[in-house]
């Protein structure tokens, strides 16, 4: 199934040109949201631990992949040619990418590991500490711009970079969770003492899910980077970690066929509400609200029958 | 059974002590547990019975004492690590995962005898989908043991009370252990869920060759299977024997009074 | 005023006792807001996460209370002109402006709690959390279709005096803020220490159960405690725009998150603890703010939840809470 959805990625990378541009604008940005809903679903929705941090992540993977792409990149590739070096250039985007991500991970680990002992909200407002640490760090990095941003960042990422690594994220998610492994997961969700007493290590549990959400939120920013080939550290602040939060929460946590589409919707509703637009932040909060005091599990749940796993 | 006094004992605790600020639940509590034995602890609510459960599960710390399992100190370790030597618990408030279904609850407790990790599980080589197959084969084989198959793909709150009892300590039999605690198993049964239960944990000890440990308000359930008992009284041990001889010792019968218990 | 020989000791001190006094009054709006976080914590153990937006929401109230504003729904028609007449620069004007934000807050705060949290009192505290989240937001986006997104800039409400002399420069806003949060401060004690109310207040965090047991009428209690909490953060919100002048709708949140940290770091659930926090954050802020570190000024705040989390998770103030297993 993987190599199956794998392939449909690289068909739609081939088409791509021939998208209307503003499709492929709404299109990649679905497919970023998606990485990113998916990544924070292993945290928030499968293991339960109430991130708020998660764009912070994402700024990891920007800065640090457009670092790469943009001061050493020209060392790599002394000669730029995009029909010569075209596979070369992918070949240090993906690095770049990958790097990200990595360095992303080792931020979750940094992040997760002294907050973990934390419960419900006040996990949740550490986290959201994190995240602004974070950003603040960046606004004082001054040869990645500071606070005034990166700009010029080679634009790299395209249909397929974006596709393929949502089917990724999902894939590595889903095959986690899906194991004897990841059903520890749920447990320390669940009920951690009840875990521990099973013979789980609930730390270690939590932590594995903080990395490998980080990492994919690090891949995810690498590809936002270089897609709006400018990045600032205010992009990144709580107010888009609060955004991926309730794509996961409307998706139902835990639930990632429904994240997934809450990821899409949600992306697709800005667009839809153009006309409104002053009023969306408006009707998008009163429907959460609306939301949690009716249907707290998530609109995309549904009864599942007792499917084997 | 009895267990030679020249074998080490299976548990041993001695002289714990559990204090929390100024209360002291536990005091100097001394007490072995042999390999195959079914001991009950018993004492009024409030004695603190779960918190020697908890201490000796590494929940707690203890403020003194010794806990030391097949010979070696578990004082300091963390539950998951005591689980792994081999202790497993059931708990007074039953504690099953319930959103996942009994074939997983019980899964997850084969955990700790997993050999593929993480890595394996995205890669899905052939070694990890034969350990797959195998934890799967093993919990099928347990649940076909007590009679839990039907409810196989059944999230586990939905079962009746009964058998979400039977299936906690299914689960912790999943972890392997050498010593299984059992913290108020017949609460809220009924008498022939009971009399199940009874033979249900001498079924137990004696397939899965293990010792039990129970704690139990209700005398049928301790009287009719335990070969020891130990009493609990305001966190001292009072008394400590086999059935007959707890039932007659007057420092019981004085811990207890005031209190009907059916016989 | 100061005669030294030494004229670079003279010149820190003063630089000293200036930042001194801006870390006070910048603190004295964080123990503010900080209360009415840990008052809603020690009752109901939930963070109100949109508590922050009440103090912004304050704020303006205390605008439209001095300068004349038409309420206009434009598709139906309407066009109602408001001028509350209080003419501002007086003492008495300013003060009337601040009692009409506190009240216009406390109702909103109340009626926060009776539409969005009491129908969730039993749900998982998820639900709540993000239900919290989701009022905020709706405050914010609410407040930028109401009020503009662009700054507005905050009317002088009381009468301003600058005071100097030796070198430093106070002005007459900094003193009525440091003031006037104590009064505050010393009321709200004494409400809780000596009235009845106050004691049921105490009654309902310690044990909900007991206390309805007692008599006690939880629903109005948890609903006094939201209010009062939001008419100080009302106070805050006027107070910080005093010094402050330029309010917006999303102005609530980074003082909002810091005015939490100062309650975790006085011992959440503590109300002397809350007040503490309040003025040491504020006092630590103002002096990285004057170093040359003062770009990490907004990240010292988390970074000083995070250690206090870490090392002494009750809080300077606060006890350590055990869990029953």
């Amino acid at each position: 199934m993987l190599l199956g959805s794998l392939l449909a990625v690289g068909v739609l990378g081939w088409f791509s040109d021939k998208i209307n541009p503003y499709h492929a604008d709404v299109l990649t940005k679905v497919g970023i949201n998606i990485i990113l809903a998916v990544s924070l679903n292993l945290v928030n929705g499968y293991t339960g631990q109430f991130s708020l941090g998660h764009a912070g992540f994402m700024a990891v993977g920007a800065y640090t992949s457009a670092a790469i792409t943009l001061f050493l990149g020209p060392k790599i590739l002394p000669h730029h040619d995009m029909a010569d070096s075209y596979w070369a250039a992918y070949a240090v985007f993906g690095g770049a990418l990958v790097a990200g991500g990595l360095v992303a991970a080792l931020a979750g680990w940094g992040v997760g590991a002294p907050s973990l002992r934390l419960k419900g909200d006040y996990l949740a407002i550490v986290t959201l500490g994190f995240g602004e640490i974070i950003r603040v760090i960046f606004c004082n990095i001054h040869f990645l711009g500071g606070a005034l941003g990166l700009n010029g960042i080679p634009a790299c990422t395209n249909l397929f970079w974006v596709f393929a690594t949502a089917v990724l994220c999902t894939y590595v998610v889903v095959a986690m969770v899906h194991s004897t492994y990841g059903r520890g997961f749920l447990a320390v969700h669940d009920d951690e003492v009840a875990a521990e007493a099973m013979g789980l290590n609930t730390t270690r549990y939590k932590i594995v899910a903080f990395v490998v959400g980080a990492f994919f939120a690090g891949l995810a920013g690498g590809l936002y980077g270089h897609y709006t080939l400018s990045i600032d550290p205010k992009g990144f602040g709580f107010m888009h970690s609060i955004d991926i939060v309730v794509m996961v929460i409307l998706g139902g946590m835990g639930n990632t066929p429904g994240v997934i589409l809450a990821a899409v919707v949600l992306t697709l509703l800005p667009e839809w509400l153009r006309p409104v637009a002053q009023y969306r932040m408006v009707i998008y909060s009163f429907l959460l609200i609306v939301l949690m005091l009716t249907r707290p599990q998530g609109l995309f749940t549904w009864r599942r029958k007792w499917k084997q796993v | 059974m009895a267990a030679s006094p020249t074998s080490q004992p299976l548990l041993r605790l001695e002289h714990c002590t559990m204090r929390f600020g100024g209360l002291t639940c536990v005091s100097e509590f001394t007490a072995h547990i042999a390999e195959m034995d079914l001991v009950g602890l018993i004492g009024p609510n409030g004695a603190g019975k779960t918190t020697v459960f908890n201490l000796i599960t590494g929940v707690y710390q203890p403020t003194g004492g010794k806990i030391e399992f097949r010979g070696k100190s578990i004082v300091g370790k963390k539950p998951y690590q005591i689980t792994a030597h081999g202790i497993a618990r059931t708990f007074q408030n039953i504690r099953l995962f319930p959103s996942l279904s009994v074939f997983d609850n019980v899964r997850v407790a084969f955990h700790l005898h997993l050999f593929q990790g993480i890595a394996h599980a995205v890669w899905r080589g052939g070694a990890f989908l034969r350990e797959e197959r195998e934890i799967a084969e093993q919990v099928m084989a347990l649940l076909e043991i007590f009679q839990l198959t039907k409810f196989r793909d059944a999230p586990a709150s939905s079962l009746p009370y009964g058998d979400q009892r039977r299936l906690e300590i299914v689960r912790a039999l999943a972890t392997r252990p050498k010593l299984l605690l059992l913290d108020e198993p017949a609460a809220g049964m009924n008498p022939t869920e009971k009399t199940e239960l009874m033979k249900l944990i001498q079924f137990v000890e004696q397939k899965f060759k293990i010792s039990v440990l129970l704690v139990e308000h209700d005398m049928q359930v301790v009287m009719g299977i335990c070969r020891r008992i130990l009493v609990l009284d305001y966190g001292i041990k009072i008394a400590e024997g086999t059935p007959q001889e707890v039932r007659a010792n007057p420092k019981v019968i004085e811990a207890y009074l005031g209190q009907e218990q059916a016989k | 005023m100061f005669h030294s020989d030494n004229p670079g000791l003279t010149a820190g001190l003063t630089e000293f006792l200036q930042q001194l006094i801006n870390g006070l009054s910048l603190g004295s709006v964080y123990a503010l807001l900080a209360l009415g976080y840990t008052m809603v914590y020690g009752i109901l153990r939930f963070i109100n996460f949109a508590h922050s937006d009440v103090f912004m929401v304050g704020a303006f109230a205390g605008y439209y209370a001095v300068k004349p504003f038409t309420i206009s729904l434009a598709k139906l028609g309407l066009s109602l002109p408001v001028n509350l007449h209080l003419g501002a620069h007086s003492i008495s004007s300013g003060l009337l402006a601040l009692l009409i934000s506190m009240a216009f807050c406390a109702l909103l705060g109340i009626i926060i709690e009776r539409l969005a949290y009491r129908p969730l009192r039993d749900r998982s505290k998820l639900t709540v959390l993000i239900t919290a989240i989701g009022v905020s937001l709706l405050l914010e986006s609410g407040g930028q279709l109401i009020f503009g997104a662009d700054p507005e800039p905050f009317p002088e409400l009381f009468p301003v005096r600058e005071f100097s002399g030796g070198g430093l420069s106070v002005s007459s806003n900094q003193l009525l803020v440091i003031g006037m949060a104590a009064i505050l401060l010393i009321g709200l004690q004494l409400i809780v220490l000596k009235t009845k109310i106050g004691t049921a207040m105490r009654a309902v965090s310690f044990n909900h159960q007991a206390a309805s047991l007692v008599g006690i009428n939880n629903d109005r209690i948890i609903s006094f405690t939201f209010g009062l909490g939001s008419a100080l953060a009302a106070a805050g919100g006027i107070l910080y725009s005093m010094n402050y002048p330029s309010i917006e709708p999303y102005m609530g949140i980074l003082p909002g998150l810091k005015a939490f940290v100062a309650a975790v770091l006085g011992g959440i659930g503590n109300i002397p603890g809350a007040a503490l926090g309040g003025v040491l954050l504020g006092l630590i802020e103002t002096f990285v703010n004057g170093s040359r570190y003062s770009t990490w000024t907004d990240a010292i705040a988390f970074a000083v939840l995070i250690l206090i989390l870490l090392f002494k998770p009750a809080g300077l103030l606060g006890k350590v809470q055990l869990e029953k297993v």
